[in-house]
């Protein structure tokens, strides 16, 4: 329901950050993974965010070398999904401080903490950054 | 220090995968690292658990399998600090799934925490239980997370309600608990929770009726007031975004309105205030901004109708879709589509943008584009919405051709207001898409070229010139060839010439090459040959002087590796050659195909279990191609369908006639043809058309059966009927054409055994006779020929005969030979019928009659069972 994935990429494909909201298999989320990302690495500035695939709607944006890409059902309001994704980037930017593929390659754990903060089965649940932020720079602070 | 003991550190790790140059030295690192971490699960490391945890949770990311590290999340998970747990619980989340039964044994794990002091840890859980429990965990832990959604920290109530829903999808039965707790939720001032809240509001009344009538009587105005005071509230550093407070709460708030307020009028009336508020004064140059205008505007055409406000919301869209901006643009049109329903005049105005969307460069746009305009075509508006279309055809990339192709083709068919104008267009579409057309398109507009008659001229002008420029298109070649050989003297006499065509002189020679070509061509498929050859001979007979070329051509088949082309080969060679004074008779000009029938036929199948005949034969003059009044359709007698006379008659045949073809067999190299809608497709007799029963006894007709003589011979004019072919014992796949009834008493085939004919129905005014027979080789057919005597001394009218038969038989009933029954037995009515039986052998034929009919006006009804059938038929 809502988003059913939540993928970041870079250009040349890499997978830098998986979460899932519904179950598939290795192969099916490779084969997925490939065919999506290819089509929206193919399009170009002038064209819209949203590629309709199958049966679900993929709200992408491009952020420097990294591309967040938002699986979401049909019925989901795309604009508030583009409104989600520059939420999420600017929650790891206050957290890392200028964030960078590299930040959220090596703090892969911190960056799906956050992400389990503010999503939780595919709903939005917080969109308070502090809120967001507060339980992980706990868990910094104590260890 | 081993690079690759259990001590790497995370980074380490990543620095080594990201140092491999190839994939072959990736899966080697992985590998290597997996053996370490394996090594460490056996020996049951304590410290360096999490580390592994985070480095197993990498490699799951980077696709390789993961599962030996599934129990390692559960001690994790057990253990009692808050980093070791943390990770335990994401690991769980991303390397475990509900269906994996590893699950049930964090059950006990989970259900402590969720009791635990510490708050941040009872958030763990219940955000791992909201991620991926299964059912019967959902059922454990349910009162838990009830008990949860009332604690004092708001954290910890936005991800109860979460749970909640995860809970209520899994078990619906558990919905009613959460209705009350829900209801103080919506109250809330943190906006995390009222999110969270108002989501699990919206699940609830998705799964449980009684929820919605709940919230619709108690929280409708609540939430009215708490949008309002989201809206007038002042600037909250926490929650702003471009401007606006918290535009994702408004955007679920308004989701939530939708839900309550579809299909009931007060909750409606009670949003209006609200609805126009947001709608008039969100700013709408910042993507927040537009994201709630889209949903408000989404809420407006759900709720029960309000003028004013669905105005409000068409001028919204209308705004977006002048935007530059292509997620605007897209939004809109997705909003349009169901904005047609509501308001269909308002959104024609729109008509203009909406088709410069069609060509847009984006080609998710272009999809949605399309629909809409296919949505908006209508009588008025067809012809220069089709122009535009077509067109744009031309130019357009060929992944979207199909989908342009099939919606051009669909708005023609629906909307063409004058015959000359649809064939217009089909020939232009042919002409540049021929190839996305699809076959029953192609049918259809051959049905309707027939029909026009005063257009055949035109027509086959229009497709001959059309044929010179290209030829590439398969379909267009298809349709060409067909009537080049049906209306080949009217291209050559120029005749039926309209005042808007250009002159244009073919000779018979020119026709000639051109179907020839047809043939020649690598492209051209089994389909587009075998045409051509038909084609051919059809042309042979128009145009006598060419028949010798003709003749060439067709003979140049003769060897043929595909049995179809040389079959036809074969026998048109041998009309050609020895039959010329039938040539003429056998290709003749079609009769026309009636269109409603057609149509018909294409929108349905017809049920079988009583099979009725009207038992009106029209005899039509021979030759003639006169539009019939009876429709004729059958020329394919498919077996299901009900059959219909056909329009000719008479006592010789007109067009070339299939023969009857034994039912169960088919030869070898045919495309079968679509079950019961492609009229056309076996008129062209491409496929082998199973069980034909053309009750083709007439005197001319000799019927194939067992002798393998494929080809009708007027039995009065020819001397030598038989034709020793080479043709295989199955079936012969004539064109079949025509099925020409026959009025006279049909002969019996001299196949198969006989069997004792009986008197099927007595009655004091009415004797039915059944006379069998078989073929065969097909021992569960039995052609039954029926005959009805009148008994009485009054005339019988308007005679109907009909049968029904119990599922394990098939009737088909051919028309009978007239229906009006001359009194005391002056004269009979004749009808065939064929039974297929397919419990032949264990059941016995049975068959119950209704015969109808009208004697001075007066109408009489007969009913009866036949249960004399002989036993082993």
């Amino acid at each position: 329901m809502g988003i059913r994935f939540i993928l970041m990429v870079n250009k040349q494909g890499q997978t830098r950050l998986a979460q899932y909201y519904e179950w598939l298999t290795l192969e099916e989320r490779r084969a997925i993974e490939g065919e999506i990302v290819r089509k929206c690495l193919a399009r170009n500035e002038q064209q819209c965010s949203f590629v309709e695939h199958r049966n679900y709607k993929i709200v992408y944006r491009r952020y420097a070398s990294l591309f967040f890409l938002v699986g979401v059902d049909n019925d989901e309001n795309e604009l508030a999904i583009l409104e989600f994704i520059h939420l999420l980037v600017e929650t790891m930017d206050r957290h890392f401080g200028n964030v960078c593929e590299l930040d959220i390659m090596f703090h892969l754990e911190k960056a799906h903490f956050m992400l389990e903060e503010m999503v939780m089965n595919g709903c939005i649940v917080e969109t308070s950054k502090s809120n967001i932020l507060s339980p992980i720079q706990l868990m910094e602070k104590t260890s | 220090m081993n690079p690759f003991s259990s001590g790497t550190r995370l980074r380490d790790m990543i620095r080594a995968i990201r140092a491999c140059k190839t994939a072959a030295e990736e899966r080697a690192v992985v590998r290597k690292e997996c053996a370490a971490i394996r090594a460490a699960i056996n020996e049951n490391d304590q410290d360096y658990r999490h580390r592994n945890l985070a480095k197993l949770m990498f490699i799951h990311m980077l696709g390789y399998p993961t599962h030996f590290g599934q129990m390692e999340c559960l001690k994790l998970i057990a253990s009692p600090g808050f980093p070791e747990k943390r990770i335990g619980y994401l690991g769980l989340m991303l390397l475990l799934d509900e269906r994996q039964e590893v699950l049930m044994l964090v059950t006990n794990s989970v259900k402590q925490d969720l009791n635990h002091t510490n708050q941040y840890i009872v958030g763990l859980a219940l955000c791992a239980l909201g991620n991926i429990c299964s059912a019967e965990m959902a059922r454990d832990l349910a009162p838990e997370v009830e008990r949860l959604l009332q604690f004092r920290d708001p954290n910890i109530r936005k991800k109860a309600a979460l749970c909640s829903i995860r809970i209520i999808k899994k078990v619906p039965d558990l919905a009613e608990n959460f209705i009350n707790p829900v209801a103080a939720l919506l109250k809330e001032k943190h906006h995390g929770v009222l999110i969270t809240g108002v989501q699990l509001c919206t699940d609830l009344c998705k799964v449980s009726p009684e929820a919605l009538e709940y919230f619709r009587k108690k929280c409708t105005d609540g939430l009215v007031r708490t949008l309002r005071d989201l809206v007038n509230s002042p600037y909250a550093p926490e929650y702003d975004i471009a401007g606006i407070t918290d535009p994702f709460l408004h955007i679920r708030l308004l989701k939530l309105l939708r839900v309550l307020g579809q299909g009931d009028a007060d909750a409606s009336d009670s949003m209006n205030d609200i609805l126009a508020q947001v709608a008039t004064k969100t700013e709408s140059n910042k993507n927040a901004g537009n994201a709630i205008l889209y949903e408000c505007v989404e809420t407006i055409m759900s709720i029960e109708d309000n003028g004013g406000l669905r105005v409000l919301a068409i001028n919204i869209l209308g705004r977006f879709l002048s935007n530059r901006d292509n997620n605007i643009r897209y939004v809109a049109l997705n909003m349009l589509m169901r904005a047609i329903t509501v308001d269909a005049q308002a959104v024609q105005r729109h008509r203009a943008t909406i088709l410069e969307c069609v060509k847009d460069s984006d080609a998710s746009i272009r999809k949605r584009a399309l629909e809409l305009v296919y949505l908006l075509v209508n009588e008025s508006n067809v012809k220069p919405l089709t122009k535009e279309l077509v067109d744009y055809l031309e130019v357009s990339d060929q992944d979207f051709k199909g989908d342009l192709t099939a919606k051009v083709c669909s708005i023609i068919e629906k909307f063409s207001p004058e015959k000359s104008w649809y064939i217009d267009q089909m020939l232009k579409v042919l002409t540049e898409a021929g190839n996305f057309v699809k076959d029953e398109v192609w049918h259809a507009l051959v049905v309707v070229i027939s029909n026009a008659s005063d257009l055949h001229g035109y027509t086959v002008r229009a497709l001959f010139r059309a044929l010179q420029t290209t030829a590439e298109q398969e379909s267009l070649v298809r349709v060409a060839v067909w009537c080049i050989g049906e209306y080949g003297d009217l291209l050559v006499n120029n005749a039926g010439r309209l005042n808007v065509e250009d002159p244009i002189t073919v000779t018979e020679s020119d026709a000639v090459d051109i179907v020839e070509s047809a043939i020649k061509r690598h492209a051209s498929d089994l389909t587009t040959k075998s045409m051509a050859l038909i084609a051919l001979l059809k042309l042979s007979s128009r145009f006598p002087s060419c028949s010798g070329r003709i003749k060439d051509i067709v003979v140049q088949h003769k060897g043929s590796l595909v049995l179809e082309l040389q079959q036809r080969s074969l026998e048109f060679n041998s009309i050609i050659e020895k039959h010329q004074n039938i040539r003429s008779a056998l290709v003749e000009r079609m009769p026309v195909l009636d269109e409603a029938t057609f149509g018909g036929r294409r929108a349905s199948s017809l049920p079988n279990t009583v099979s009725t005949s009207s038992g009106t034969a029209v005899k039509l003059p021979n030759g003639v191609a006169k539009p019939s009044a009876a429709p004729l359709v059958d020329l394919l007698d498919l077996s299901d369908d009900v059959p219909a006379p056909s329009s000719s008659g008479g006592d010789f045949l007109q067009d070339l006639l299939g023969v009857n073809l034994p039912p169960a067999t088919q030869s070898g190299t045919n495309q079968t043809p679509k079950a019961g809608t492609d009229v056309l497709l076996d008129l062209l007799s491409i496929g082998s058309t199973p069980a034909q029963d053309n009750n083709l006894s007439t005197p001319d007709i000799l019927s194939s059966g067992q002798d393998n003589k494929p080809i009708i011979a007027s039995l009065d004019v020819l001397a030598a009927p038989s034709l020793t072919h080479t043709t295989s014992s199955t079936a012969s796949n004539m064109m079949d054409l025509l099925d020409g009834l026959d009025p006279a008493p049909p002969k019996p085939v001299e196949n198969g055994p006989a069997y004792p004919s009986i008197v099927a129905f007595e009655s004091s005014s009415l004797r039915l006779t059944f006379n069998f027979s078989k073929q065969p080789g097909n021992p569960q057919t039995t052609m039954i020929s029926g005959t009805f005597t009148n008994l009485s001394s009054n005339l019988f009218t308007d005679f109907v005969f009909q049968a029904a038969v119990p599922k394990f038989l098939q009737l088909h009933l051919d028309p009978a030979s007239g229906n009006s029954l001359p009194a005391s037995g002056n004269g009979t009515i004749t009808q065939s019928l064929k039974v297929t039986n397919s419990q032949h052998g264990k059941k016995p034929l049975v068959m119950r009659l209704r015969i109808a009919y009208k004697v001075d006006g007066k109408d009489v009804l007969e009913e009866g069972q036949i249960n004399n059938f002989p036993r082993d038929l």
